[in-house]
């Protein structure tokens, strides 16, 4: 077990070293977009002069790389900063859209982690049946189609002519618990479809590569039934790659869930960035990207060590 | 007992058919198989005759892309071919077991030993869980694995090769079966783990008088364990008689092939002159990996110009590695080595491409160390062209004439790929290329330890014949001391990195024997069906 600890605190200092860079990444790739918050406040009927007075008092005539340290010094001490816009502290401005964007993350992962793994158990399980190929043919078809189409058409199904859910899923603060699952059905169901169709179709892929190794035809030859052999024996031996693509699509419902916003006017995290951007509140953007990039690498570092615990060869070293 | 309380197994004008690509061959081509109670037939054949296919069938089972399509298999007057899946999963692992080759590959790695044990016999209903891991503690001490009542609690990658084999035969014994299949369970082994292993399952089979298919290429070992043997070829039977009648007086040519194998020796070769430099001196070598415990201990010896000298050890005792080091692809920590005098630097890298060129080597599995992507003539033109600088006309010409010398023809081979190829005939290509680098020593890493033994015999006689027109020295790496007398002039047996013997062939393989040596000769199957008898009655069985 210390062998475990000891890895996760060297990955979670590789983390850091990884978040430095990304840091550097973000800073400058947001340096380079066109247009400054300068211009952005003062609309384009400013003046030259106005809009170099302007610069000064936010900070802005200061050399970008100077600007960084100062930003990332402030980073470390947990001040994110103030947004350029509202002049509010962006730490608050995040925190709530934050937990906005985990509900949804969370009520999607908790219907897609148990659907997508029974379906690819029981697609592996009936392998080139009539049933494989629907479930298969269903999922490719949800992986390709873009997720905001998806969305638009549940909103017509569900929305517009059953009227069973709101098309928009705008919550307000302080909501109820029941009223937030109903509003953000929709939008969740979105992220389920397009999550489930891959981590389905990796776990079947993955138990049926686990499916062609000798220790299966033995339990086979012992007179193990069809269903105790994918369960018993098969799957054991593929949630390494499994753990794997979930922690992906969890980064992925979490990170990745602009567009799905955007469809819903879900007040997530996701839109935050996409307005940020277009009002050029860069330390918004910024902190909102190295979150971002936090938890992408934290539920890496999830995905290897529950791939570790999984693996009786790399718990138990001979 | 009437006759038919006898018969536990019948099988009648078997026909196995598999689907190759879109074409439908079949495999196994009518074969009838009687077994009785308690007894033991052999079958015996090179890859490709059906043995395992004929075994798995007798379990009503067929492999993926397979299937039975004709002829009777009754097991205990039970139809195996009519039996619904719910019928034949009855009888799997409670009346008929399996043993499989490669125990590391057939035990579940997630899984502990015991539990993997007692999943037949709790899943058929014959022993409750705690009942059925006691059984399985006996059958380890009667097995004797070490540690029985413990070991079983380790997962399978915490085992040896060897107590996984016999772990695994536990294991099919679990529900004291009528009949066991055993698919080549030693092939795999040590010599010296195999004999144990042989003599273990041997006695449990005698002790609980199960039927038994033992299947394998390798006749000495299936004369050890047999009643009766049946010799298959391309899904055919050739012939089958009792064990002891068909080892005297072989009655088809190919049984006589099988037969004569193992007595393939070439003369032995003595130095020219004992001053005469030597090609290659490899002197004190101590190596480790990384900061791992040292792996080779002061091995020495030498290859003397167009001659071979083989090395053999079991696994793990630094063959391979000594290999390795003279390639220049693992630093030693001490020692050194010369080419013709001439100190080698460690490092490929820092070895001039002159000196590269020299040295070459053939690898164990051919199907690993060809690039499936490549033409055969692009495989053994690569070298000549990169050693010799040889280009478009040239090189055609020379890659055309290295095919000829490895015998096959160039009009069919140049343009092929590895896939295209059978086993023996890659095992060539890979020959071919070590050849168009035009080298002085060639290392031979196991080249025939892949190949079925007749295939095995015509590859040995090839490299002879290289060695005779060419003037090549070899150092032959293997475990299989048949191939040693077929090849060396000098032997050297290694053990745990050291070098515990050597010399001339007649010398070390005649007595006096080092104790090591002795060990390694006394643990090789003998075609004489009294061998594994005469060997534990001499009682220098070794715990593991």
């Amino acid at each position: 077990m210390t062998d475990i600890v000891s890895l996760i605190i060297k990955r979670l200092g590789l983390g850091l070293l990884t978040m430095l860079v990304v840091s550097i990444l973000i800073f400058f790739a947001v340096e380079l977009l066109p247009g400054d918050s300068a211009q952005a406040a003062l609309g384009q009927m400013a003046t030259g002069e106005t809009v170099a007075a302007m610069r000064k008092q936010m900070g802005l005539d200061v050399p970008a790389i100077v600007r960084y340290f100062y930003w990332l010094q402030d980073f470390v001490h947990g001040d994110f900063g103030t947004s350029m816009i509202s002049h509010t502290s962006v730490a608050g401005a995040i925190l709530g859209r934050f937990a906005n964007s985990f509900f949804l993350a969370g009520f999607a992962a908790i219907i897609a982690i148990p659907l997508a793994v029974s379906l690819g158990v029981a697609a592996a399980l009936f392998r080139d049946t009539i049933f494989d190929k629907s479930v298969n043919v269903t999922s490719l078809t949800a992986v390709s189609a873009p997720e905001f189409l998806l969305g638009y058409i549940l909103v017509v199904i569900f929305a517009v002519k059953l009227r069973w859910f709101p098309p928009i899923s705008n919550i307000r603060d302080g909501a109820e618990i029941g009223e937030r699952i109903f509003r953000s059905f929709l939008p969740a169901m979105t992220l389920v479809l397009v999550a489930t169709a891959h981590m389905m179709r990796m776990t079947r892929a993955a138990i049926i590569n686990v499916l062609a190794g000798p220790y299966i035809e033995m339990a086979r030859l012992k007179g193990v039934p069809p269903w105790r052999v994918i369960v018993r024996h098969a799957l054991p031996n593929a949630w390494a790659p499994i753990i794997n693509v979930v922690t992906l699509s969890l980064a992925y419902m979490i990170t990745g869930v602009v567009l799905v916003e955007v469809v819903f006017d879900y007040p997530g995290i996701g839109q935050l960035l996409v307005d940020s951007v277009s009002k050029r509140d860069f330390p918004i953007v910024q902190a909102c990207c190295l979150i971002f990039a936090a938890i992408f690498i934290l539920l890496n570092i999830a995905a290897d060590v529950g791939s570790i615990l999984t693996n009786p060869r790399l718990k138990r070293p001979k | 007992m009437a006759p038919d309380d006898k018969r536990l197994l019948q099988i009648r004008d078997l026909r196995i058919e598999a689907m190759v690509g879109d074409t439908i061959l079949e495999i196994v081509k009518g074969v009838d198989l009687d077994l009785d109670r308690g007894e033991v037939i052999g079958l015996i054949g090179e890859s490709g005759a059906g043995k395992s296919t004929i075994g798995l069938a007798a379990m009503g089972f067929a492999r993926y892309g397979t299937r039975i399509s004709g002829g009777r298999i009754t097991f205990d007057g039970q139809d195996l071919r009519t039996a619904t899946e719910a019928q034949l999963r009855a009888l799997r692992g409670a009346r008929i077991a399996y043993v499989a080759q490669s125990a590391a590959a057939s035990f579940n790695p997630a899984h502990k030993i015991i539990d993997q044990h007692v999943e037949a016999p709790v899943l058929h209903g014959y022993q409750s869980r705690s009942a059925a891991q006691d059984d399985g503690m006996k059958l380890y001490a009667k097995l004797r694995l070490p540690e029985p009542d413990v070991i079983g609690f380790r997962y399978p990658h915490q085992l040896s090769g060897g107590q996984l084999q016999r772990a695994m035969t536990a294991m099919a014994m679990a529900c004291r079966p009528d009949l066991i299949i055993f698919d080549e369970p030693t092939t795999a082994l040590d010599v010296t783990t195999q004999v144990e292993v042989l003599s273990a399952i041997r006695d449990i089979v005698e002790q609980f008088q199960t039927a038994a298919i033992y299947i394998t290429h390798d006749l000495a070992v299936v004369a050890q364990m047999a009643d009766r043997i049946k010799v298959l070829l391309k899904g055919e039977e050739v012939e089958e008689a009792p064990t002891a009648h068909i080892l005297a007086h072989p009655k088809e040519s190919y049984t006589r092939k099988l037969l004569a194998v193992r007595s393939y020796e070439r003369p032995e070769k003595s130095r020219s002159s004992k001053t005469a430099q030597p090609e290659l001196s490899i002197r004190g070598l101590d190596v480790a990996y990384r900061s791992g415990p040292k792996v080779l201990h002061d091995v020495s010896f030498d290859l003397h110009r167009g001659m071979t000298v083989a090395v053999v050890g079991e696994s793990g005792s630094g063959k391979s590695t000594t290999a390795r080091t003279i390639m220049g692809l693992l630093p030693a920590t001490s020692g050194e080595i010369r080419l013709r005098g001439e100190i080698l630097p460690w490092s490929f890298r820092e070895r001039s491409k002159d000196q590269l060129r020299r040295i070459q080597m053939i690898y164990q599995s051919a199907d690993t160390a060809l690039n499936p992507r490549m033409r055969v003539s692009e495989i053994i033109g690569r070298p000549a062209k990169f050693y010799a600088g040889l280009e478009d006309r040239a090189l055609h010409r020379r890659v055309e004439e290295l095919l000829s010398l490895i015998e096959l023809d160039p009009a069919k081979f140049y343009d092929r790929l590895p896939s295209e190829l059978s086993g023996g005939q890659k095992q060539r290509v890979g020959i071919a290329r070590a050849l168009a680098a035009d080298p002085e020593i060639v290392i031979c890493d196991e080249v025939t330890s892949a190949l079925d033994q007749i295939v095995a015999e015509g590859i040995l006689r090839l490299l002879d014949r290289l060695q005779n027109e060419i003037g090549l020295t070899y150092m032959f790496i293997t475990h299989d001391l048949a191939t040693v007398r077929a090849v060396a002039d000098e032997v050297v047996v290694m053990q745990r990195g050291r070098v515990t013997d050597s010399g001339a062939r007649s010398k070390v393989f005649a007595p006096p024997h080092h104790p090591y040596t002795a060990q390694l000769l006394a643990s090789e199957p003998k075609m004489d069906p009294k061998w594994l008898d005469t060997y534990k009655g001499r009682g220098s069985e070794r715990p593991m």
